[in-house]
């Protein structure tokens, strides 16, 4: 069966859920593959959206983080401060799954700006959200973003989340409970970031993409594993399931929201 | 003790130029009506607080209302730029805006100390993030017990805050359900609160832990329906997708922004009016 780069990265960010396991779900890419995971192979997966709701099962893709879908389908809808205080800084997510615009080697990611500076943008962006705290307080973290030298840089323009902050000089004593961003799920493939050196390592390409191209679309040299594994192809289930779910969505948003 | 007073009346009586405001509803009950009033009234030299300023501070900035904008993202969900919020920050029009920007955790925190009548904040964040270099407000502080670094960042204490709920009783007390985000907190750190209702009923029927404000903590309820539009009112009417999607390409150019906000918004009386001409303007564009 035919796929699309953004399918395989979808249904390879969905297979790294575990069922069970407690998510806290970025909008976009994330929230499609969190979602694909719990109506694929991880039906009791808990996905937990900041603006409060907290084991949601939509029916159909949101397109804003509180869509009305997620408040109806929740075990239960809390504020936002008790979200980010109670549930999040308490300790009790296992994963964050995020996007991002840009991230560098040690999995720092920049949602705020692309060059110029931070006082005179050249293109401003949307800015931090809830990332900042998700990434250091979840046990661990998943980050999707389509792989190029415009997204996979050599230094960002601005750390807005922290992955392993070499570039930072440190956290100023401040204590990470989480172990950060440790897989970084791209249309291309897999990295992982090496526990000795907090380095970004490709551990697997999709079908059908070689490790030549994969360097090519990063922005530092790129270290790869001595195995490189290749991704399983989606199953026919996968895709008919993605397909749905995207589907859905159309319909009930009136347009492709949310499909990639 | 809530007075039951139009929306004009309650914005040109408790709004004044250089104030604080924060419109809050994290993207459900967005208060677009309020906003919209304030534009047609011609505040200036507003300080702007949101979590995320969403389409009804892009309307807002693009028409000149702030001086400063208090935040945490700045997207229109879905669909990608606040292409207003953008060209004040890249180019400074129509007048330059000053950013304080801090992340959602911390501005949650922030209006939770400010309803809790705390100076500051605590809570563990920003770690190895370059945000607090750009931000003055955002401090670290030791803890006194076990020596551990925290976030500090000072309360919020918006002169206004403006909400959006599903109803109201004739005493004035007020019903938000579904989503809530962080509205309880923005109505009890202001000084002053008004709040738009979707209809005024004998009996709230409020389940019990609702969340309720109590007559006695809102200022002025205005009952505007349709007033959170193009954001939704659970139990009333859904998000209109379709708008915010056609906000990205009315909002990109200045010209194409600022025609539509004269004719929709400055051209209309009240809020009914706005969305007759808006609709009338979608079916147009839809047909063609």
């Amino acid at each position: 069966m035919e796929y699309s780069p953004g399918e395989i990265m979808t249904i390879a960010a969905a297979r790294w859920l575990r069922n069970g396991s407690v998510c806290f779900v970025g909008i976009g890419l994330p929230s499609a593959a969190a979602n694909l995971a719990r109506l694929t192979h991880a039906p009791d997966v808990v996905l937990i959206y900041e603006s409060g709701t907290i084991g949601a099962k939509p029916q159909v893709l949101p397109l804003s983080i509180g869509d009305g879908e997620l408040a109806e389908t929740a075990d239960t809808v809390v504020s936002v401060p008790e979200i980010f205080r109670y549930w999040l800084q308490g300790g009790r997510v296992d994963v964050g799954f995020l996007g991002a615009a840009q991230i560098d080697k040690f999995g720092n990611i920049n949602t705020t700006f692309i060059g110029g500076s931070y006082e005179a943008p050249q293109v401003r962006l949307p800015g931090s959200g809830g990332a900042p705290e998700i990434v250091t307080a979840a046990k661990k973290v998943a980050i999707l973003l389509k792989q190029n030298r415009r997204t996979f840089v050599e230094r960002l323009d601005f750390v807005t989340s922290s992955g392993y902050f070499e570039r930072g000089g440190g956290n100023g004593g401040a204590k990470v409970r989480g172990r950060g961003p440790t897989t970084v799920i791209s249309d291309l493939g897999v990295l992982v970031s090496d526990p000795a050196t907090n380095e970004l390592v490709l551990t697997a390409v999709h079908p059908g993409v070689s490790v030549e191209q994969v360097r090519n679309a990063t922005g530092w040299a790129l270290r790869v594993a001595a195995n490189v594994e290749v991704t399983a192809k989606p199953s026919a289930s996968e895709l008919a399931a993605l397909r749905d779910l995207h589907a859905r969505t159309a319909a009930a948003h009136g347009s492709a929201a949310g499909a990639e | 003790m809530a007075t039951l007073v139009s929306l004009r009346e309650a914005a040109a009586e408790l709004v004044h130029d250089g104030d604080s405001v924060a419109l809050e509803g994290f993207t459900h009950l967005i208060p677009f009506a309020a906003g919209h009033e304030l534009i047609r009234q011609r505040r200036r030299n507003l300080t702007l607080i949101r979590m995320t300023p969403d389409l009804i501070y892009d309307q807002m900035i693009g028409m000149g209302c702030a001086a400063r904008l208090i935040f945490s993202w700045g997207g229109n969900p879905g669909v990608g730029s606040l292409h207003r919020f953008r060209d004040a920050i890249q180019t400074g029009w129509p007048a330059p805006l000053a950013i304080e920007e801090h992340s959602h955790a911390d501005m949650a925190a922030r209006y939770q100390a400010g309803a809790s009548g705390l100076p500051f904040a605590v809570m563990r964040g920003y770690v190895g993030s370059d945000l607090p270099k750009h931000n003055s407000k955002i401090k670290s502080i030791e803890c006194p017990f076990t020596g551990e670094v925290l976030t500090a960042t000072p309360a919020l204490r918006p002169d206004v805050s403006i909400l959006h709920a599903q109803k109201a009783d004739r005493k004035g007390n007020v019903l938000i359900y579904g989503i809530i985000g962080i509205q309880k907190e923005a109505a009890l750190a202001a000084k002053k609160v008004i709040v738009t209702v979707e209809e005024i009923v004998d009996d709230l029927e409020a389940p019990l832990n609702a969340c309720v404000l109590p007559a006695w903590v809102v200022s002025c309820v205005c009952v505007v329906p349709g007033g959170a539009h193009p954001s939704y009112a659970h139990g009333y009417y859904k998000r209109d997708n379709a708008f915010c999607i056609a906000w990205d390409g009315i909002s990109r150019g200045r010209e194409t922004f600022s025609a539509w906000m004269e004719r929709h918004v400055m051209g209309t009386a009240d809020f009914a009016e706005y969305r007759r001409s808006s609709e009338a303007e979608a079916k147009v564009s839809s047909h063609r």
